[in-house]
């Protein structure tokens, strides 16, 4: 299976992902070796078979719904890009 | 100094042979001298030493630890309060900690001196720590080749005595495969021994962290410290810990090896089989029984696992947005810019082809065919383990296909690198623990052998590493620099 520049554009941009022009196509060429590695698992029957999403046979533990944090605001937005009046700031999205 | 273990550096610091800031002075030193391995990304001196001065009073208390003024050193995947965590990317060059990972926190607790942070693959996605941003960290055995990775930094500076121990974090082999090819111990615990809280994520349904070494011993000292129940790590496991150490000395006799016939074929280097062979002759000698044993589904490990750790890094990665920390790109034009950019600048490129790939696989109309699949995959490859764990205590294998391999050898070929995992890879789908241990050399560069267990056998793989390391000395060579 191969994927084309095209793909590569739209799957980077459902991921916000900035790719130079210039290497599209590489990525094309890596990401389809990629998946002919993985459609070799369309040769395993797994009918039938549970998906296992996590190694240990867990249940979700459960806690009690009380305050466990301190306010840490500031310590937080001190490795901030940009802050003001305890807000993150990001460009215009409401004109 | 440096060569020596922890338990003897423990007698050192208590006989007074050597004060801990000494020792901490000592190996600052060295890894100053020994900066072109490039295996620290931040050398915390001024934290260390002042750690030093804390448990040089601690111990002359007689109130401390066994890891108290023992110098170690951390990937620079675990957060540190107050110092940089790169994570080995530019995403987070200017990333300081405003917390302490539950591991790193274990470790300052129990008084152990933290000398820095260590290289490794961007995000931990790698083999050979060559797609960090602060450049390949290089193998002490052999400058021009890799250190493996993506604990790379980490294998580096035991290997080459910059730390006494190391902490790394194993998602597909990314202990073990540095481990083996700077021949150090490496252990990746079962899934949620060790609590991942501030160990900054890849693929959360396989990441764990674990010790890197030069002997089991040391390696069963660390693993006490770092190992248990932690609330803030949701899938962290409830279970008591064993005593480590004293599982050590426990007799081999009656011990029942399994090989897998899928782990010795094709494309092992025959250098690298010999050793295994005289390795598991040795396990012979110490009254362990061999048996062949078969796990049909392992080829299907590294697709199953390139599906799955893509598709959960490309949502773990999804925060880094330029938004509340990390890189910002400059002058965005509006918030989509920001996101695009910040990410397209601060990611590299084997980072962004996970992202892309796991993206890919988790979209409308291919979820199905990859995801899902591949969650079906990775239970019959669970199940490979538990049939075989049932005949075997344990079972034996490579860790790499080959010893080391050179710095750019594999960078053009990202398929070629994935493959190389081929025998650490099923570990982590499975969960289970499984060891890199020093087993020899071919071709002057180290090799290691592989023992895997069943789930929460940490103490059984750390006595059967032990019992090797008593009656072979590879664990005791060192690198000439």
């Amino acid at each position: 299976m191969s994927l084309t520049a095209d793909d590569v554009n739209k799957i980077a941009h459902l991921a916000r992902l900035g790719i130079d022009k210039q290497d599209i196509d590489s990525y094309a060429k890596d990401l389809s070796g990629m998946l002919d590695l993985m459609t070799r698992m369309g040769g395993l029957d797994t009918a039938g078979v549970e998906p296992m999403a996590h190694p240990l046979d867990q249940v979700q533990r459960l806690r009690k719904d009380v305050v466990t944090e301190a306010d840490q605001r500031g310590h937080f937005q001190a490795i901030a890009p940009q802050v003001e009046d305890g807000l993150y700031l990001v460009p215009k999205v409401i004109e | 100094m440096h060569t020596k273990t922890i338990n003897q550096l423990a007698q050192g610091l208590r006989s007074g042979e050597f004060s801990s800031v000494e020792l901490t002075q000592h190996f600052l030193q060295r890894i100053r001298q020994h900066e072109s391995l490039n295996a620290f990304i931040t050398v915390t001196e001024g934290l260390a030493l002042q750690a030093a001065q804390a448990a040089d009073q601690r111990i002359a208390s007689g109130d401390a630890s066994l890891l108290a003024g023992i110098p170690i050193a951390q990937k620079d995947i675990f957060c540190t309060l107050g110092v940089k965590t790169s994570c080995g990317s530019k995403m987070l060059d200017n990333f300081i900690a405003p917390y302490n990972a539950t591991v790193v926190e274990k470790f300052n607790h129990a008084g152990a001196v933290m000398l820095g942070k260590l290289n490794m693959d961007e995000f931990a996605m790698g083999s050979s720590n060559e797609t960090s941003f602060y450049g390949p960290a290089r193998n002490p055995w052999d400058t021009q080749t890799v250190p493996g990775g993506s604990s790379g930094g980490s294998a580096a500076a035991v290997a080459a005595g910059l730390a006494v121990a190391a902490t790394g974090t194993d998602t597909g082999g990314s202990i073990r495969q540095p481990a083996a090819f700077c021949g150090i111990t490496g252990l990746k615990p079962t899934y949620g021994r060790v609590s991942r809280y501030g160990m900054i994520a890849y693929a959360s349904s396989l990441d764990q962290g674990g010790p890197m070494t030069r002997t089991a011993e040391d390696a069963a000292i660390l693993l006490q410290t770092m190992a248990g129940f932690d609330a803030k790590d949701s899938t962290s496991a409830d279970l008591p810990v064993p005593d480590y150490p004293a599982a050590l000395n426990q007799p081999l006799a009656g011990l029942k090896i399994g090989l897998p016939k899928e782990f010795f074929g094709e494309g092992l280097d025959s250098g690298v089989a010999a050793v295994l062979e005289t390795a598991i002759s040795e396990y012979r000698k110490l009254g362990a029984e061999v048996a062949d044993i078969s796990m049909p589904n392992l080829n299907m490990a590294i697709p199953a696992y390139y599906v799955i750790a893509c598709a959960e890094s490309s949502a773990n990665l999804s925060r880094y947005d330029g938004v509340r920390f990390g890189y910002r790109c400059e002058s965005p034009v509006d918030l989509t810019d920001l996101y695009t950019r910040s990410r397209g600048e601060g990611f590299g490129k084997e980072v962004k082809r996970r992202i892309l790939m796991g993206t890919y696989a988790l979209s409308a109309g291919y979820y199905d065919a990859y995801y899902l699949k591949a969650q079906k995959v990775r239970r019959l490859i669970s199940q490979d383990f538990q049939q075989a764990l049932a005949q075997v205590d344990v079972i034996m294998s490579p860790v790499t296909p080959t010893t080391a391999f050179g710095i750019g050898a594999k960078m053009d070929d990202p398929i070629a690198m994935y493959l190389a995992d081929i025998y650490t890879i099923a570990i982590n789908l499975a969960g289970v623990p499984a060891m890199s241990v020093p087993a020899g050399f071919s071709g002057g560069m180290p090799v290691g052998l592989q023992i895997i267990g069943n789930h929460f056998t940490e103490d059984r793989l750390l006595n059967i590493a032990h019992q090797y390391q008593q009656v072979t000395d590879w664990h005791q060579q060192t690198p000439t620099l």
